[in-house]
């Protein structure tokens, strides 16, 4: 009985399935009608169409590069812009005879030669239809040549494309960086970009590569058999990039970079109040223009193997012992732990032994009884073996690390941190114990200890301002096209060190003497109107016994080091020179570049001051 | 249990082993030539699909030996075997394209998301097969089933693989059409469908969002999905009646396809044999959903019809969601072409489907 109505049951249950799978039977045969019909749309209807359409195909892809952001410095003058480039491109799909057309196309453009001899890129992932790019940058005669051949060269056209143009030349070369076509690497982090894109790969170029870039568009295009463009079907428009504006100031840097000379070595000028880098120069340099379009092996190979390493920003990246620029934030240090007072009073007799030895005074006959100040004001060694001798490496280290010095400055640019030594330090790096010695070379900038001339100027920009470290930055400003602003940048603060007012004067008046003393180290950065202040520095690469330094090998030679801020009593710019292997002490050679930069720097702002007094004046 | 059974050999489906013995050779013919570089050596992919229907055909007499009674007792393991495997995937998966769908087997790549489609078959018709309330499923009943749909198809989506979630969702809602919904569950289940998908759309990856956009107004993204639409409706017109020929399709040269050997076979297809073959492909398989639909109407309890409906329902909607998208009439979907396509893990999937159906066929006379 049970089972009877459970078949029953099941039974009933199927039956009311059947209609439903009635429907789904009806369901399947319309969709497939439906199918078919399109089908029969597709291939019939409109096969003669797509049929064309197909061959060779027809309809392609485009691409529609964007425009590149431009740079403009501090006074809204173009750093980094633009310039428009005839590029030849060669469809070899479209070209009927590939080798008669190259043939063809070589004798007006030598470069196509090497697509004749196999030596062009290859890239198998390709597509056949997408052109390649035969030369870039064509003059205007072989542009006319080829456009007047247009028929004897199936499959090449010319493009009008623009090139990254690097307005400043090999000025701020290093800072602003340069561009370069994207490999494997930056393909696989960043899905936007396709082969043949440029991309920032130095410098703020890179830094700011997201802003500048943009978004890229592209055109469906119907072409004839031939490959000629017939109309567009639809399109992407681009997005150019962003501007930048820069904290640099353009007729500053080329003064700064002119100061240099050809002296290796690196100069940053910092603006005191805000940390912003008005100026950063680097020798030797180059001219990034030689990277806007791809550079050639010769010239790349050139820029790596000279050994002066022209591709280095010195500014952020070289690493030299500060030497007596280390002194005034030891002198702070010294006031700050009350080992010395401001009247204490030692003796230099040209040396002061310890551990069997004697660390010498650069002056060998001594300086006689020296204060604070004076010991600044002439770098008096033997005074701060006194003060390290006091103060101990924990102390010393601390003091440095207050200023930013050995620290890493959170840039969005490479930048090296810097070294400074402590006993934890050593123990990990060398597994050893400190010896008081070293203490004794440290306090005046030698041995272990490394700075960047960045941070040096920063340093010095926090001495001036009361003990401020500002964040040192670049781009106040990120603008659309219109001008519109996208973006601003504020002065940003690091950490700030309470300072107490008297110790700094004493310091200020140390470095003041440096430049207008009698006996002043750095007297040749001495400007008649504005009231300096400074602190040579010389720092050894290896120790020796001084001599003739012109028979010393350049790599052995000492490096030279000046750092200011000016005016004094209202102190608006902080400059870090560091000329690399000088050979001569910081005051015969880097104090002359600092006065050439804080010269032009009072002689700029007071030109600008002018000018926007007559527009004030006229427009009132 | 017993030897060998006679009457497996006598009341043999020959018809619906024929249908797919035909597509699964057209599929190959379509293969071959979609990865065909010119030279007279057969691509590897071509040789590992070959392998794959080797395999494929050892499932299918595994699906229709083993009767499909005991395999209703079995539905919860085989179920649950299966979304182990894809739990796995996000374990110890391999990423591709963006997604991780795939678990390395030797030299051979599987796609767990495609056995769920038998899983899930199994598991849905037993329940709808025991579980029968008088007048139809309300809303509440419906608890159970949706949770075995929706465990592995939010596992699915999180892969992401959109198209196998789709294909999973028809699969549960042909399977509820046909156990038997109250009219009144039926629309509140449309409504529920409705509200849920602006979920669903925050859900989806951008390129995912971008394909449908894409779809639903064309201008919008004329340089990707857009652009692979116009090539594909371009290679399927221009086989015009008769087609290009065998290895002669010039847009299937050129590569203006992407994933041709997958998602656009059809349209390869469709070039080299023209309107008259694309159509006789369609009708091939149109005669294959037709048996089915009759074997399921003939089998002797509701598993086995539920069964059959689900295997015709699986097959019909892959159909349907890639050739749409190869003829430019929905929007692009990573779906495969079942028989056709080239992936090892959907042929076997579709082959022991199959079997499945044959072993309903077969076993509807005996007692």
């Amino acid at each position: 009985m049970n089972e009877q109505s459970e078949v029953f049951a099941s039974q009933e249950t199927l039956t009311a399935c059947y209609r439903r799978i009635g429907v789904i039977s009806l369901i399947i045969l319309f969709v497939f009608c439906a199918l078919g019909f399109r089908l029969w749309q597709l291939q019939i209807v409109e096969g003669d169409r797509f049929r064309t359409l197909s061959e060779k195909n027809r309809i392609r892809l485009k691409r529609l590069p964007s425009i590149r952001g431009l740079m403009l410095d501090r006074t809204g003058r173009v750093v980094v812009g633009n310039h428009p480039s005839f590029d030849v491109i060669l469809v070899p799909e479209d070209a009927q005879d590939r080798l008669t057309t190259l043939h063809t196309l070589a004798s007006y453009l030598p470069q196509a030669v090497d697509f004749l001899e196999g030596k062009a890129p290859r890239n198998p992932l390709r597509p056949a239809y997408e052109g390649i790019s035969v030369a870039r940058d064509i003059s205007w005669d072989t542009l006319a040549m080829i456009e007047s051949h247009q028929l004897d060269l199936p499959g090449v056209s010319v493009e009008a494309n623009l090139k990254r143009f690097y307005a400043a030349g090999n000025l701020a070369a290093h800072l602003v960086g340069y561009i370069g076509e994207v490999n494997q690497a930056e393909m696989a982090a960043y899905k936007r970009y396709r082969q043949g894109d440029l991309i920032g790969k130095v410098g703020l170029e890179k830094a700011w590569e997201e802003v500048l870039r943009g978004y890229n568009g592209g055109q469906q295009i119907e072409v004839d058999a031939t490959g000629r463009k017939l109309r567009v079907l639809d399109e992407v428009k681009t997005q150019p990039g962003y501007n930048v504006h820069l904290t640099l100031d353009l007729e500053l840097q080329e003064q700064v970079e002119q100061a240099l000379g050809e002296a290796e070595g690196a100069v940053v000028v910092l603006a005191v109040e805000t940390g912003e880098v008005l100026a950063l120069a680097n020798r030797p340099t180059f001219d990034p223009n030689l990277f806007a379009l791809s550079i050639k092996p010769n010239e790349w190979r050139t820029l790596v193997e000279d050994p002066l390493r022209p591709l280095t920003n010195r500014a952020l990246r070289g690493q030299y012992p500060p030497g007596s620029t280390f002194k005034p934030f030891m002198a702070l240090a010294a006031l700050k732990e009350e080992v010395v007072m401001p009247e204490t009073q030692f003796n230099c007799q040209g040396g002061l032994p310890f551990g069997g030895r004697t660390f010498h005074c650069w002056k060998r006959p001594g300086h006689g009884w020296m204060d604070l100040k004076q010991a600044l004001a002439q770098s008096c060694d033997v005074y701060f073996y006194k003060v390290g001798q006091r103060l101990g490496i924990q102390k010393i280290a601390q003091a440095a690390r207050r200023f930013g010095l050995g620290q890493d400055l959170g840039l969005a640019l490479a930048a090296s941190p810097g070294l400074i030594p402590d006993i934890e330090w050593k123990r990990r790096r060398f597994n050893a114990p400190w010896y008081d010695g070293e203490t004794l070379s440290v306090v005046i900038g030698q041995s272990y200890v490394l700075t960047t001339p960045l941070q040096m100027a920063v340093a010095t920009a926090a001495l001036a301002n009361g003990g401020i470290i500002h964040r040192p930055f670049f781009v106040t400003q990120v603008s659309s096209v219109d001008g519109e602003p996208i973006q601003i940048y504020s002065p940003e603060i690091m950490t700030r060190t309470e300072i107490p007012e008297e110790h700094l004067r004493i310091v200020r008046d140390g470095m003041r003497e440096v430049v207008h003393g009698e006996r002043g180290t750095g007297k040749k950065a001495f400007l008649p109107d504005i009231e300096v202040a400074g602190k040579t520095g010389t720092s050894q690469v290896v120790s020796r016994i001084p001599g003739k330094e012109e028979k010393v090998p350049r790599h052995h030679r000492d490096h030279a080091w000046f750092i200011a801020f000016a005016p004094v009593k209202t102190p608006k710019i902080a400059v870090a020179c560091l000329i690399e292997h000088a050979g001569k002490g910081g005051g015969a050679v880097a104090a002359p570049v600092v006065r050439q930069v804080l010269e032009a720097y009072f002689r700029i702002v007071e030109q600008r001051k002018l000018e926007n007094d007559g527009i004030r004046q006229t427009a009132g | 249990m017993m030897g060998f059974d006679r009457r497996l050999v006598e009341h043999f489906d020959w018809l619906l082993f024929c249908l797919t013995v035909g597509l699964l050779g057209l599929g190959l013919l379509g293969l071959y030539s979609a990865t065909y570089d010119g030279s007279p050596q057969a691509s590897p992919q071509f040789i590992r699909q070959l392998i794959w229907a080797a395999v494929g055909f050892c499932g299918m007499g595994l699906a229709f030996a083993i009767d499909y009674r005991r395999l209703e007792q079995w539905a919860y393991l085989l179920y649950g075997a299966t979304l182990c495997l894809l739990i796995l995937v996000p374990l110890i998966g391999s990423f591709g394209g963006g997604a991780r769908r795939w678990i390395y087997v030797g030299m051979f790549s599987l796609q767990p998301a495609e056995f769920m489609k038998i899983g899930l078959l199994l598991v849905l018709a037993r329940w709808y097969h025991r579980v029968v309330p008088p007048g139809g499923y309300g809303i509440r009943d419906l608890f159970a089933p949706a949770v075995f749909f929706s465990a592995p198809a939010l596992l699915v989506l999180w892969q992401p693989n959109l198209g196998t979630t789709i294909t999973l969702g028809l699969l549960f809602l042909t399977l509820t059409f046909t156990a038997g919904l109250r009219l009144q569950s039926l629309s509140i289940l449309a409504l529920a469908g409705g509200s849920i998908l602006p979920f669903i759309w925050t859900y989806l990856k951008p390129y995912q969002q971008q394909r449908v956009l894409s779809f639903l107004y064309p201008d919008i993204d004329p340089l990707g999905a857009g652009y692979h639409m116009i090539q594909s409706k371009m290679t399927v017109g221009s086989g015009m009646l008769w087609g290009k020929g065998f290895l002669l399709g010039t847009q299937n040269r050129l590569d203006f396809l992407p994933e041709k050997h997958t998602d656009f076979i059809f349209a390869v297809f469709a070039e080299e044999w023209g309107f008259v073959g694309a159509l006789g492909l369609l009708v091939l398989y149109c005669a294959l959903l037709i048996r089915l639909l009759v074997i399921a109407l003939r089998a002797r309890e509701r598993f086995g019809l539920l069964l059959t409906v689900g295997v015709a329902g699986i097959i019909f909607w892959q159909i349907v969601i890639n050739t749409g998208m190869n003829v430019g009439a929905l929007p692009v979907v990573g779906v495969p072409l079942p028989l056709l396509s080239y992936g090892g893990s959907s042929l076997l999937t579709t082959m022991v489907a199959i079997g499945l159906a044959l072993n309903v066929s077969t076993r509807r006379l005996f007692f």
